[in-house]
């Protein structure tokens, strides 16, 4: 089936079958940094923003996307550089194969929530697993960020 | 020191919080074959027959392989040195069914569409023979899961086959009996705990081609290339000369990759076809055929004096090889040596183990390595014997275990090593301070049925494998002054390339930057045993201290021979060589760029280290848990943990691991719990069912040094990688038991058991 959407503000056109799930087609456009860690939509890898709101990928069909504007971390590298910054100062990104998707949350929890509690932070991104750190020096890194945000 | 013990950012930090495509998968997109692994429903069977005809002629299939068509020579996957101690009871494809998942046929073809679909057309006929699934009742059970005569075990490790023991050992020191007798108390436990999986987030994966050069290169996500290199070869009976590992950026490991769980099935179908091929292991096949944590089941006996002292313990160790022994032989063995040890008082002891093959998945590496088994066994042992003498547990540890003041003294269960450094006194003192211990123990009730309890374990591990791991690296000078260095040490995420750069920046006293690390290819990094063990600061590091000083010697002859000078009249600052005598001198930059024209001499050094000691990390954990009395709850409130891991190299990065690590300790202690059905399926293959700690799950984790130096480590480091696993299980387990008088000798720890425990207590 004919889709027609746009991934980081490119146009794709492209003939998908039915089934084909949108974290393997904006794979197979070269957008690599989605990644799969699941097939039950639990880990929250392969999140990246549809309009501006997150989904995951790996539970979306690419006909869904159809008409629809896909960010992935390649489509933000100013703020990936920025948040990822404050990431890297706390060496919260240990493997880092989970930071794309967990980044892409949070650019969309700091456009959705005005001064979120730690609370709130941790409700927003309870979805968004990571084996690796324990999540402290992810929470460190995001109040960093916000407080620099708020000055 | 200027770059060792800063936080530092890791070299490839900005990379991954940008999403480069550095992973397996990423880096080897275009025409590879897609490769599944057709696998046994059955726990236990033997291959009848396998009829390939219908998925064969499938178009897209490229190859469709069976145990016809591969090496019928047995091996092991377990990444150790050779010869291994895990038995060779192994083929890449076996007529015989050993656990759920086994596998049957290896698929290639040209998606994954045309690839399930001949999975599906495959037709195998099994003789289901019935299966042995519970460890405990294995042993010289009529069911054999190994009962072929050419099973092998390279080194006299106990193992036989034919009644189902994959190893077994008995130690004693001292006169145990004699010493049990004399004790005013003495405790007798069963400790039950159960496997876990790595769940690191990228799967297993393994992508394979055939090079410029018609040799077999493999790009894998794994902590042992080196291993892979050989067990490849081995496997497939080709020269170990024909095989490149290459070893992206890995998505974690955690000791699962201490395995090849994936390598070698890729492998066979490029081997076959000359094409390139890739297998992706799905989460599901990760959960049910990787390489967990064993199950166990530990008997613990403490004897104490009138004091609470502790004078002499015995473990007797039961362990779940599952259907494959993979490092089961070599886990046990810290279950006994690396948890006792920490009881220096300890005037006798005895430690006896079997490792029992069942119909189960095999088992592996995990991080703590039959260490974190141990611990919760015998930390709840001795929080238990504490309570039996109404003592705080801490203070009963403080009179028994290892402190400051045994430095010097040699460790009869930990093989007779000299202890040269420890701070687990000021450790364990620093976190009651932190968690305001004296205040809050055993509990404060908070009212509405709910209590907040405090809960204690101290942990120690190595730092290597003694006499065994090897790590080797070359420093190389280039022009302007800037160095490579070459690693075989994988980092999975840990930040080795990065520690290991800050450790040579600071040897040759320069910027971190003018280090350039490169890691991972056999055919050019030096020699490493690998990432595991807890080996790559310790080892591997001074392996980067000593070549560093050997090139450091060579750079001062090469500055002083190009400005005329003897060695002995020249200095190096780090940016240049100085005479002492006059003005002469000449810059790093400029020795480099000499280095790089044919009448002066290119510089470069290597240099490899192995250790005679491993020495040993410690750790305190502290626990503040809220309790609902009425349905079992459980809420981590706070966890403290205070780390000796000698000189901290980057505290950041030690931060993260001790933070990641005990975030994994509560999984284990609260909910990890591999399940298998009647048949032996596994039951809990996804995220879903088995659940891991996400970020509302861990409370507030905070983490702190006590660094002792030690003298045998780069710049006075230990490890640290493996101990922060160890403590959260028993400090919970002690935490539930002050707060409601339950003790839970088997986990995961769940609401359901402290309830039952609970109204155990009241109707008795
Ligand atoms: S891949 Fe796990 S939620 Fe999408
Ligand atoms: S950093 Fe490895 S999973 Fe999060």
């Amino acid at each position: 089936m004919e889709i027609n959407l746009w991934i980081n503000g490119k146009e794709f056109k492209d003939d998908v079958l039915p089934d084909t799930v949108l974290i393997d087609f904006i794979r197979s456009k070269g957008f690599y940094s989605v990644k799969r860690g699941c097939e039950t939509s639990n880990c929250g890898l392969c999140t990246v923003l549809m309009d501006g709101k997150p989904i995951l990928s790996c539970s979306t069909l690419a006909l869904r996307g159809n008409g629809h504007d896909i960010t992935t971390i390649e489509g933000i590298e100013e703020e990936a550089l920025e948040f990822g910054g404050f990431m890297a100062d706390q060496g919260a990104e240990q493997c880092g194969f989970c930071s794309p998707g967990f980044i892409m949350t949070v650019i969309a929890m700091k456009n959705e929530l005005t001064n979120p509690s730690e609370e709130e932070i941790k409700n927003y991104l309870n979805g968004n697993l990571c084996r690796c750190t324990g999540y402290m020096g992810q929470l460190r890194a995001i109040k960093k960020y916000l407080e620099k945000g708020s000055k | 020191m200027k770059v060792v013990n800063k936080g530092i950012r890791k070299k490839d930090a900005m990379s991954l919080v940008t999403g480069k495509p550095v992973y397996t998968d990423d880096i080897t997109q275009g025409s590879y074959l897609v490769v599944k692994l057709l696998r046994s429903p059955h726990a236990h069977a033997l291959i009848e027959d396998i009829d390939i005809e219908k998925a064969k002629n499938l178009q897209g299939i490229e190859c469709i392989l069976t145990y016809k068509d591969v090496p019928q020579v047995r091996f092991t996957t377990a990444g150790q040195s050779y010869p291994e101690p895990s038995p060779y009871d192994r083929l890449i494809l076996d007529k015989r069914i050993r656990c759920v998942g086994d596998p049957v046929a290896i698929v290639a073809g040209i998606d994954e569409k045309t690839v399930n679909k001949a999975l599906d057309r495959i037709k195998v006929k099994y003789n289901v023979l019935e299966p042995i699934l519970d460890f405990t009742k294995a042993k010289d059970n009529k069911i054999i899961v190994h009962p072929e005569d050419n099973f092998k075990a390279l080194d006299s490790i106990g193992a036989d086959n034919k009644r189902n023991l994959c190893a077994s050992e008995c130690t004693e020191y001292g006169n145990v009996e004699e010493d049990f007798n004399k004790c005013a108390h003495v405790i007798e436990r069963t400790y039950h705990t159960k496997a876990n999986n790595q769940t690191m987030m990228e799967t297993f994966r393994t992508a394979t081609n055939i090079d410029a050069y018609g040799r077999l290169n493999i790009i894998s996500s794994t902590q042992v290339p080196f291993h892979v290199r050989r067990i490849v070869a081995n496997a497939l009976q080709i020269p170990k000369s024909k095989v490149r590992v290459i070893k992206p950026r890995i998505g974690g490991g955690f000791g699962a990759k201490q395995s090849v769980v994936s390598e070698i099935f890729p492998s066979v179908v490029t081997i076959k076809t000359g094409k390139p091929a890739k297998l992706i292991y799905s989460r599901k096949e990760s959960f049910t055929n990787g390489s967990p944590r064993h199950e166990s089941e530990i008997t613990v006996k403490i004897g104490a004096d009138e004091n609470g002292i502790i004078k002499v313990i015995s473990m007797h160790t039961l362990w779940n090889a599952g259907a494959y022994g993979d490092h089961g032989p070599t886990t046990v063995g810290l279950a006994g040596h690396k948890a006792m040890t920490i009881y220096k008082s300890m005037k006798s002891f005895k430690f006896d183990y079997e490792v029992i093959y069942s119909n189960t998945m095999g088992a592996g590496a995990y991080r703590g390595y039959g260490a974190t088994q141990g611990f919760f066994a015998l930390e709840s042992a001795v929080n238990e014997l504490a309570a039996e003498l109404n003592m705080d547990p801490t203070v009963l540890r403080m009179n028994s275990m290892l402190s400051g003041e045994h430095v010097g003294e040699t460790m009869p269960s930990y093989f007779n090593e000299v202890l040269n450094s420890c701070n687990l006194d000021k450790c364990l003192i620093r976190a009651k301070e932190m968690i305001d211990w004296d205040r809050k123990y055993p509990f404060i009730d908070i009212g509405n049925n709910k209590v907040r309890s405090v809960g204690c374990a101290v942990a120690m591990q190595g730092s290597g494998i003694s006499d065994v791991d090897v790590g080797a690296v070359e420093i190389r000078l280039n022009d302007d002054g800037f160095y490579t260095l070459m690693i075989g040490a994988t980092d999975m995420g840990t930040g080795c390339d990065t520690i290991l750069a800050q450790m040579a920046a600071e040897a040759l006293d320069c910027d971190f930057d003018n280090v350039v690390v490169h890691g991972v290819d056999t055919d050019l990094s030096p020699y490493d045993t690998g990432s595991y063990a807890s080996s790559t600061t310790y080892i591997t590091g001074m392996a980067v201290v000593k070549a560093c000083e050997s090139l450091r010697s060579k750079i001062i002859n090469e500055g002083a021979r190009l400005i005329g000078c003897l060695p002995n009249e020249v200095d190096f600052d780090g940016e240049k060589i100085y005479s002492l005598n006059n003005e002469k001198q000449i810059s790093l930059k400029d020795i480099g760029n000499e280095s790089f024209l044919g009448f002066n001499n290119y510089l470069t050094a290597s240099a490899s280290q192995s250790s005679p000691v491993s020495p040993p990390p410690f750790m305190a954990g502290l626990v503040e848990l809220e309790i609902d009395k009425l349905t079992g709850k459980i809420d981590i409130i706070d966890y403290v943990a205070v780390v000796d891991c000698g000189t901290v190299i980057n505290p950041n990065l030690a931060r993260v691991q001790t933070e990641g690590g005990i975030v994994q300790g509560i999984g284990m202690a609260l909910y990890e719990d591999i399940i298998f059905d009647e048949n032996g399926r596994m039951v809990n293959d996804s995220f879903l069912q088995y659940k891991i700690p996400a970020r509302n799950d861990v409370g507030t984790i905070r983490v702190e040094f006590e660094p002792s130096y030690e003298p045998t480590g780069p710049f006075g480091a230990k490890s640290i990688g493996e101990i922060v696993i160890n403590t959260p299980s028993p400090a919970i387990a002690n935490a539930v038991y002050n707060a409601t008088k339950v003790n839970i000798r088997k986990l995961p720890i769940t609401s359901e058991k402290i309830v039952m425990g609970i109204l155990d207590i009241e109707n008795k």
